[in-house]
């Protein structure tokens, strides 16, 4: 393994957020309270440049680190979505965390400790270096979840998470040992090749797979292994829960794709079968149990597991697909669907985190009642991006839905789209009865208790990003279809 | 032929730029900036009529741009002589409904205008639209507002009406969107409506994409036994959202069914043929036997809804130049008379808040005029001789007993029964004692309702005794979907415009070279 000075320039992004982490808690103790503020500023400086760095890289491919890393257009389209998302998480916990009272420094430290391990998981070309990415977003998630120590939900949350996230750690990391035995390399090129055009027979690859595909599916949050995504969801502080249900699942569908498709892609007439069983349950479970729920905050997390789902047709498409181009389309389509959910999924939670109901949050459904009376401007946004979430056009979430359900249809799987469809119909009744909740009941008498939005700067440019995202690539998704065929060409 | 000047996307930027601007006006002035706005939108439309070249078959007014680079998806607008009635028919009737909504809205008018606007602005989308995405888009972008227009202004049971409509509709749709899918990468990896129409597919393809089309277009429509949602959507409906479902909304399945069915899937839809002219039959007398029943006047006019659309459903799948051509006159035909009706029972829904038959009786002593309106509409959707609804039901009747003698004697039968419920309707609005307690709210129209109905009293009689100009723009376009999906060309015409029948020969040649053209 050799190890060259330069290297360290190529990972300059994730240097940047590294140094800012640490030095906001370095400065957390010595601030006054007053200042803690300025630490938002700090991080939300360090992420603006860090993309500007990201994108500077774009249309370069080089190794670094002697292959422990790669630095490809495909990496950087996911740095340059984490990067956007764990912004606007900082800009949504401004406002959030003062509403709380949870003023705690660190916290921003924990955002971008997250995301460099994201950064890592996307940019890693070993399953080494993926793990040690996914560790490194996986414990900073689980102080997270926990924040909110007064509430014993958050800190069931926390404990749940950490408990099933070891869990599958465990497993993830039994995967690769086993996938090492069976190939004599971490290195995904070297899987690749020491695979060759082996099958499942071989009961080591088999194991290894499946324990991988577990791995990943309890990061994914994919029906079977989905259980903590709604308990955790709902206890986290909402910030943190818009933050994994967005950043987490992106930056594990990047470095479980590049695993897949670049690793085991010479597996893959094998794991998509598994994965369309594991796709079509997912949207079954996660759309028929969202109907059922009265908090919010389970629903989106019900309807995060669904949207998993529809982002897996993707990746059953890529692998279902004779061809390498019609295979390389299906893993854009799934690009695509990541980002369009970041935008209508973040923008959804940033609502629900500043719905105070007499102090607290206000995360029944009930809580949205009537408004569009009180808060018409608020419940239109909500209306965008639930009308989005339900894949309706002209809205970036069906430009989404338009683009896996073409990969689907362009691999052979038609019926796949249409079950997949059938389902979407079953998500609309769930986001609409928030919109009818929201429009077409009268809100109670005005009380001290009443649900009320709590306005602030920072929260209007969460949702003027999230809702410009939404409509505009709902109008026009061009440039970001331009930019998701570019980065998958790097997985050739 | 080409425009330099962008004529339908102006027609339909316009409205949604409307919608836009009245997020920045007043409630007070959020009536007129609608009217306006549609207004202009009317005036825009009605140079088109004249523009129109009736001798083509060719799409006219041809807009296209690059919308999405890959997969091709293109803004490629057109119309011809099907689309072309159906668009001024839409701008026609939308400043109705804001004349008709200025009183009876009182709550969020700008939203409500504001919706109206972008149902309008997405309606001609779809009529006009030539990239088969685009016009996925514009179909289904329509459901929200109208998701909102019956579940924020409708009656009292308006929600569960509202996520009725909205579940149907959609869960018709989704087929229609994995069919698109697959005629693209069947079609040559293009989603031009022209392009996918010249292209051949095989029969048992073409039988599972007839289903899918069949399942978004019958629930639109709605075909027996699809209808369901209809009653209780017209019903809840606001006045306004009852003209634009009844009139418009309807109007985009049988459309559908033209523009894409047909001329795609012609082996699937003689097929299916059988099926359809069943489901039509049965939509017809069922609808109308339904009518007979109801106590409720939006209900009854729901019901003759079902059956007037079985009537264009049989048309369309005769295949003969008399059963479309009479299938699309009754398209606008029942948009301009349905549309009537239901802005009739506005207005008495508007004094007497109750659209019981029983509650407004005898309507004719306290509200000459209004009576006046209502019967006249009202005769006219049962197809009496002099107005409109005549000459579409009679080419229907007539293309069918060409194709199917005993269809023709079965639909008969639903005129006879349209004859029932419209007159047995009529004697009691019209010709009962009035309920005192009513009385006195009973005040004859105002000037403003006379401007909205005037309007289509004047559709209604010009195409009963003149239908010429609209037949002869349109007999190109469906001869044209005719000869293209069914050469060798149809049984000889019988006589019922005289220059229609010089123009049959000329049309079935011009598509010959086209096919010449086909590897």
């Amino acid at each position: 393994m050799t190890f060259s000075p330069g290297d360290v320039l190529l990972v300059l992004p994730e240097l940047f957020v590294i140094a800012a982490a640490c030095l906001v808690l370095v400065l957390e103790p010595i601030l006054v309270p007053q200042q803690r503020d300025g630490l938002a500023w700090l991080s939300l400086g360090t992420l603006v440049v860090c993309m500007g760095v990201v994108a500077s890289q774009i249309g370069s491919k080089t190794e670094a680190f002697g292959g422990l890393v790669i630095i490809d257009d495909y990496a950087c389209f996911w740095k340059l979505l984490l990067c956007f998302v764990s912004a606007l998480t900082v800009l949504l916990s401004y406002a959030y965390l003062k509403e709380e009272r949870l003023q705690i420094g660190e916290y921003y430290g924990f955002v971008l400790l997250a995301l460099a391990g994201m950064m890592v998981m996307v940019s890693a070309a070993d399953l080494l270096t993926i793990y040690l990415g996914t560790e490194l977003m996986s414990l900073s998630l689980y102080v997270m979840a926990g924040l909110k120590r007064t509430e014993p939900r958050s800190l069931e949350a926390s404990a749940k998470y950490f408990v099933l996230g070891a869990f599958s750690s465990g497993i993830l990391l039994y995967g690769i040992s086993l996938l090492y035995g069976a190939t004599g390399s971490t290195r995904l090129p070297a899987i690749a090749s020491a695979i060759g055009s082996q099958s499942l027979d071989n009961p080591l690859l088999l194991a290894a797979t499946i324990l991988i595909a577990a791995g990943f599916g309890f990061k994914l949050a994919v029906v079977p292994f989905h259980m903590w995504t709604p308990d955790v969801y709902q206890g986290a502080p909402t910030s943190v829960t818009a933050f994994m249900a967005v950043a987490s699942k992106a930056a594990s569908f990047g470095a479980f794709l590049r695993v897949f498709i670049e690793g085991l892609g010479g597996l893959k007439t094998d794991w998509s079968a598994v994965f369309l069983l594991l796709c079509i349950a997912t949207l079954a479970l996660g759309n028929i149990v969202a109907l059922v729920q009265t908090n919010i905050k389970r629903m989106l997390a019900y309807s995060s597991i669904a949207h998993a789902g529809y982002a897996l047709i993707g990746v059953v498409a890529a692998g279902w697909s004779g061809n390498s181009a019609g295979s390389l389309n299906s893993v854009a389509s799934v690009l695509l669907y990541i980002a369009f959910y970041a935008f209508m999924t973040f923008g959804a939670f940033a609502v629900v985190a500043l719905l105070r109901k007499g102090g607290i949050e206000g995360e029944e459904i009930e809580d949205f009642t009537g408004l569009a009376k009180r808060h018409p401007l608020a419940a239109f946004l909500m209306l965008v991006f639930m009308v989005s979430l339900a894949g309706i056009p002209p809205t970036a979430g069906f430009m989404g839905k338009f683009y896996v359900f073409m990969s689907a249809v362009e691999a052979g799987l038609p019926w796949l789209a249409v079950i997949a469809l059938v389902f979407a119909v079953v998500s609309a009744y769930y986001y609409l009865r928030l919109v009818m909740v929201m429009y077409m009941r009268e809100p109670g008498e005005l009380t001290a208790d009443s649900p009320r939005l709590v306005m602030s700067p920072t929260l209007s440019v969460v949702l003027t990003c999230t809702t410009a995202g939404v409509v505009i690539f709902g109008l026009y998704p061009g440039p970001l279809v331009n930019l998701a065929t570019l980065a998958v060409q790097a997985l050739k | 032929m080409t425009h330099s000047f962008p004529w339908l996307t102006v027609l339909i930027v316009l409205p949604l730029a409307g919608a836009l601007a009245l997020c920045f006006v007043k409630d007070a002035a959020a009536r007129m900036v609608a009217l306006g706005v549609t207004v202009a939108d009317l005036l825009i439309s009605l140079p088109l009529w004249w523009l129109f070249d009736a001798t083509s078959s060719q799409m006219q007014f041809m807009e296209q741009a690059v919308w999405i680079a890959t997969p091709p998806i293109h803004y490629k607008l057109g119309l011809d002589g099907i689309s072309l009635p159906l668009i001024i028919m839409t701008t026609v009737l939308m400043p109705l409904c804001v004349l008709i909504s200025w009183r009876s809205i009182e709550t969020k008018i700008r939203s409500f205008m504001a919706m109206l606007l972008i149902m309008e602005g997405a309606m001609i989308g779809v009529f006009a639209a030539l990239d088969f995405v685009l016009f996925y888009v514009f179909w289904e972008a329509m459901l929200i507002p109208m998701y909102l227009l019956i579940g924020v202004w409708g009656g009292p049971n308006r929600v569960y009406a509202a996520v009725k409509f909205f579940l149907y509709t959609l869960a018709g749709s989704v087929l229609l969107l994995v069919a698109i899918l697959v005629l693209y990468f069947q079609g040559g990896h293009t989603f031009d409506v022209l392009l996918l129409s010249s292209g051949t597919y095989t029969t048992s393809l073409q039988v599972l994409l007839f289903l899918a089309l069949f399942a978004a277009f019958a629930v639109k429509v709605p075909m027996f036994p699809f209808h369901t949602w209809l009653p209780d959507a017209h019903v809840e409906a606001p006045t306004a959202g009852s003209v634009i479902l009844a009139s418009v909304l309807l109007k985009m399945g049988t459309y559908g069914f033209l523009r894409f069915s047909l001329p795609m899937l012609p082996d699937a839809s003689k097929l299916f043929a059988p099926l359809m002219i069943t489901l039509s039959i049965i939509a017809i007398i069922y609808g109308a036997y339904m009518a007979l029943a109801q106590a409720d006047l939006k209900k009854l006019i729901a019901y003759s809804s079902v059956s007037h659309m079985g009537f264009v459903t049989l048309g369309l799948f005769t295949f003969n130049i008399q059963g479309i051509e009479g299938a699309v006159m009754q398209m606008v035909n029942h948009g301009i008379t349905t549309g009537g009706l239901f802005l009739c029972v506005g207005v008495i829904y508007e004094r007497t808040h109750s659209r019981q038959i029983a509650d407004n009786i005898g309507l004719t002593k306290p509200m000459p005029r209004y009576a006046i309106f209502l019967v006249i509409f009202a005769l006219s959707s049962l197809g009496l001789p002099g107005t409109n609804s005549f000459v579409g039901e009679f080419l229907v009747l007539a293309g069918t007993f060409l194709s199917n003698k005993l269809a023709a004697a079965l639909a008969s039968l639903g005129i006879i029964l349209a004859a029932a419920y419209i007159l047995w309707m009529i004697q009691r609005v019209a010709f009962g004692v009035p309920s005192p307690t009513y009385l006195p709210k009973l005040r004859d129209v105002t000037n403003r309702e006379m401007v909205t109905l005037i309007p289509l009293v004047v559709l209604v009689f010009w195409i009963g005794v003149f239908p010429n100009p609209l037949l002869t723009r349109m007999h190109p376009s469906v001869n044209h979907v005719l000869t293209r999906a069914f050469p060798p060309p149809p049984a000889p015409v019988m006589t019922l415009d005289e220059p229609d029948v010089l123009v049959v020969p000329a049309a079935e040649e011009s598509p010959l070279p086209e096919e010449a053209d086909q590897p």
